[in-house]
């Protein structure tokens, strides 16, 4: 029992759901049954083919991947058409007489020379697509985005606008504790937001390890790599709100960093990065100010759901991370604790939050983990503290 | 050396130099290795069955999807893979024994403690390998587990115990043939295998470097792999796929040469094409070298780059698409009987055309956006791998079995090991072209609710699959204890000196060289 964890099993002996293999099997149907309840209404059930996504692109990529695909298939007729005749007709069962020929240059000729002619068929529009979604030259839009284990960071460019973009289903829907909800894996709590019919770039990169920014609406993927700046561009067709997740292996949490586009009329864009560089401000004025205990305790309850629970567990027992109830971090000089905080500890999951939270998010959630789940310090920290302390590093 | 047998005891097996036995403990060993990674897919598979997290947390799932791919590549296809050109390659050019038996003993025996390094990892702290079969750095060095050193010691050894196979099997084929056995009148099997071993020492090297940079990035303050230290992930993928992508070939192409000797004899016609097979196989082994950023489409090479390696990658199509056209002319005007071994060569060629269909989409650089680490990968290289490396090692098991053992396997049962194989294979693999193509990244322990019904499907076919792989153990232990003799040819007009010596094949065959004709 060494490979599971404790929490699937417990759950998975106090439901119905079988953990054997024979009882899974036996039990497929009403499991299956089951689960299909759960994705009522869900419109892209059965989907077995790509999307035609909202830009030319995409739709160009689309186009190329159903002439290829054609192209295979009446390859596939013709070649399997002769292997099936071949077995219902020559079989010895049915008195075949066996020829004896095994050669015959033209023939090879042929079948070398015709199947490189129909490549250099799909090569030629392969290739101009290709050149087309290679151009990214004159953007309206810069966007950076980068990778973090497990979250995405998008930053206007010359906007004074960034945040980060996390999941926001909870961990009881990804338990089957609560029903799973329409976008199931697929939510954040802010998507970066693009105005229609304009051409906007993308600058990828990563700051831990490689990720994969993949939205197929956009027909856009690429690998997020540390030390890289990868650029890509769109130009989306129609408002709406396009969904994508990380496309290459990044740990632990892979499954769980989707990428949410919302893509609006350029008046409703422009008044949401007007929206966005106010609180930029707002920020900014709140950096030099004072918090009572309780306005931090509840920021910071909130900062520590969005960042901290997947390896902390929600009540702060622990999980793939440390317990941080009673440990000699959360408990110990506020300083050290900080350190850790901005630092991380290297050569572990433990990042370094340094960049990623705010000074007021920095000070809030540590003074959450000191007063949460018992550990009651009773000590605070303000945002100015967090800024003193960086400056001595 | 005369006609004395085996030594008794587990130290026959132990200090073993004959090709026989090895091969049989290759064998034996792949397929441990077989079921152990069949068990690894089957808990993915079970996690897979429905949205949620329900059986395993996601670094254990990690754990598990990167097992399976390590152990179903360097310890079922591979070894399997050897142990049939052990038994298979003397007796088909007519030599006595391998050219090197005492290396040939080394290197079976470090194999089950390379996987003992390997497989203990998944007791330590910190869990096993849970960066991918792939295992790309930054994610493998610096965000590793510790146990990643177990993983890299466990690469060396078999790097080194299959470098050693392949030398081995390159003097035996160059040196050890029956007086008029030219090179072109080689059976395809020991062409594809010759082939193969220059692949394999051409590449195993360069995984060797791989893992000693990762190595070096970990215990001692290098960075090849560090973009913070001035190296470059992006390195680590170029030398990774340089041996990963002929290593793709490696699996396949012995089983092109097993395909090309079983469907002669069911067909009851000479293979077709003969010299071409033999060429198309060079030319793919040379392609093999100058397509491996194909499997790199979306970390931002230039373009000139992107359309080099979409154009070489189309063109293995053509010397693949030769192969496939010479099995179906081969059965064309035949007169053709649908044994357990044909069947499986006949699904052979149809599944991992279908295979060949889907890597020919995947080629297509810009479509390859849209496909690259989806589920539409993960179908395309089971597509190619299931049919293609492990059927072909089944057909090759039921084919040669008789001469082996001496007794006939029950057509029935082996036919029924089909069906429940085929059938199974399909449920798992072909939903999973839905599913990737409908956006489903793979590697992901949880998923969108859309994909779930397909992957139900799929993780039924998978278990249904794995059974049945315990059914053709029932199977082979039954024929090994007995049945009907066989005959000597086996087979109606089999080609090739290995029917013209006794079934059982003796412990010592071809003491005095053959004369071929």
């Amino acid at each position: 029992m060494l490979f599971f964890s404790k929490r699937p099993i417990v759950k998975s002996l106090s439901s119905v759901k079988p953990f054997v293999v024979f009882p899974l099997l036996a039990l497929s149907f009403q499991a299956f049954a089951k689960s299909s309840e759960v994705i009522e209404g869900e419109a892209q059930r059965w989907a077995t083919n790509m999307t035609q996504g909202v830009t030319a692109t995409s739709h160009e990529v689309y186009d190329l991947h159903m002439l290829i695909f054609m192209i295979c298939v009446w390859i596939g007729v013709v070649v399997f058409g002769v292997m099936f005749y071949s077995m219902i007709m020559h079989r010895k069962s049915a008195g075949a007489v066996p020829s004896k020929f095994h050669e015959s240059t033209l023939v090879e000729l042929a079948w070398t020379i015709i199947p490189a002619i129909i490549l250099v068929a799909m090569a030629v529009p392969a290739t101009s697509t290709l050149i087309k979604i290679y151009d990214t030259s004159d953007a309206d839009i810069d966007i950076k985005v980068v990778g973090y284990q497990w979250k995405w960071q998008y930053e206007y460019l010359g906007e004074d606008v960034s945040f980060f973009s996390n999941l926001t289903t909870p961990q009881d829907e990804i338990y089957g504790r609560a029903p799973k909800g329409e976008h199931y894996l697929l939510e954040v709590d802010e998507p970066v937001v693009i105005p229609i019919n304009k051409k906007v770039r993308f600058l990828i990169t990563a700051n831990d390890v490689i990720h994969a920014w993949w939205v197929p609406a956009l027909a856009v993927k690429r690998d997020a790599i540390p030390g890289y700046i990868n650029d890509v561009w769109t130009i989306v067709d129609e408002p709406g709100i396009y969904r994508g997740q990380c496309a290459e292996l990044c740990g632990k949490a892979h499954g769980f960093m989707p990428i949410v586009v919302h893509a609006m009329d350029e008046v409703d864009y422009q008044q949401w990065l007007d929206a966005k560089k106010v609180e930029a401000e707002e920020l900014k004025l709140a950096m030099s100010q004072s918090f009572s205990m309780d306005e931090l305790y509840a920021r910071g309850e909130k900062v520590y759901q969005t960042n901290c629970v997947a390896c902390h567990g929600p009540t702060g027992a622990g999980g793939v991370g440390p317990s941080l109830i009673g440990s000699s971090i959360t408990t110990g000089p506020m300083g050290g604790h900080l350190s850790l905080m901005i630092n991380g500890v290297q050569g572990s999951a433990m990042q370094a939050f340094g960049e990623q939270l705010n000074n007021i998010d920095m000070a809030a959630v540590i003074t959450y983990k000191r007063n949460a789940w018992g550990n009651n310090m009773g000590d605070m920290l303000q945002p100015v503290d967090v800024l003193n302390h960086k400056r001595s590093l | 050396m005369g006609d004395h047998g085996p030594a008794q005891g587990f130290g026959r097996w132990l200090f073993t130099t004959n090709h026989k036995d090895i091969g049989s403990m290759y064998l034996w060993f792949s397929f441990a290795m077989f079921l152990m990674g069949g068990v690894f897919a089957l808990v993915i598979r079970a996690e897979l069955f429905q949205p949620g997290l329900q059986l395993v947390e996601p670094e254990f799932f990690n754990q598990m999807t990167t097992m399976h791919g390590l152990v179903m590549v360097f310890g079922a296809v591979m070894p399997a893979f050897v142990g049939l050109a052990n038994w298979l390659i003397p007796m088909m050019v007519g030599a006595p024994d391998m050219a090197l038996p005492r290396m040939n003993n080394w290197s079976f025996w470090i194999l089950p403690f390379a996987f003992a390094l390997l497989t203990s990892t998944l007791f330590m702290e910190g869990g096993g390998p849970n960066f991918g079969w792939t295992f790309y750095a930054p994610l493998s060095t610096t965000y590793a587990p510790p146990s990643v050193t177990y993983f890299i010691f466990a690469v060396h050894i078999m790097g080194a115990s299959s470098i050693m196979g392949s030398i081995n099997i390159i003097a035996t084929i160059l040196n050890m043939r029956a007086p008029g056995m030219t090179l072109m009148k080689m059976p395809l099997f020991v062409w594809t295998w010759l082939i193969t071993a220059y692949l394999l020492i051409a590449v195993m090297p360069v995984l060797a470097g791989c893992v000693t940079m990762m190595l070096m990035d970990i215990h001692f303050g290098t960075s090849f792999f560090n973009a913070a230290g001035g190296g470059d992930p992006v390195l680590f993928q170029h030398v990774f796929w340089f041996f990963g992508h002929p290593e793709v070939y490696i699996m396949i192409l012995p089983a092109f040469g097993i395909v090309s000797a079983i469907i002669p004899t069911f067909a009851r016609k000479p293979l077709f094409g003969y010299a071409s097979m033999v060429y198309a196989t060079a030319s793919i082994a040379f392609l093999s070298f100058i397509v491996w950023a194909h499997h790199m489409f979306t970390v931002g090479m230039p373009i000139a780059g992107e359309l080099f390696f979409m154009y070489a990658t189309m063109l293995i199509a053509v010397p693949t698409g030769v192969k496939v056209f010479n099995w179906i002319t081969t059965m064309f005007r035949g007169s053709m009987s649908f044994e357990t071994p044909m069947l499986f060569s006949i699904a052979f060629v149809i599944l991992f055309t279908i295979g060949g269909f889907s890597g020919l989409m995947l080629a297509i650089a810009p479509a390859d956006f849209q496909y690259h680490d989806t589920y539409f990968v993960v179908a395309h290289f089971h597509y190619v791998l299931v049919p293609g490396a492990i059927f072909s090692i089944f057909a090759a098991v039921y084919y040669w079995l008789p001469k082996w053992c001496g007794n006939m396997y029950d057509e029935r049962l082996g036919k029924a090991h089909f069906w429940l194989s085929f059938v199974g294979l399909n449920v798992t693999f072909f939903p999973m072209h839905f599913v990737g193509l409908a956006g489903m990244p793979r590697r992901i322990p949880d998923y969108a609710l859309q994909f779930a019904d397909f992957n139900q499907i799929a993780s039924m076919g998978a278990f249904l699959f794995g059974f049945s792989q315990v059914f053709f153990l029932f199977i082979v232990i039954k024929t090994i204890r007995g049945g009907k003799q066989a005959t000597d040819e086996v087979w109606e007009n089999p080609e090739g000196l290995e029917w013209t010596i006794p079934s059982p094949a003796p412990y010592h065959t071809f003491s005095t060289p053959p004369a071929v004709k």
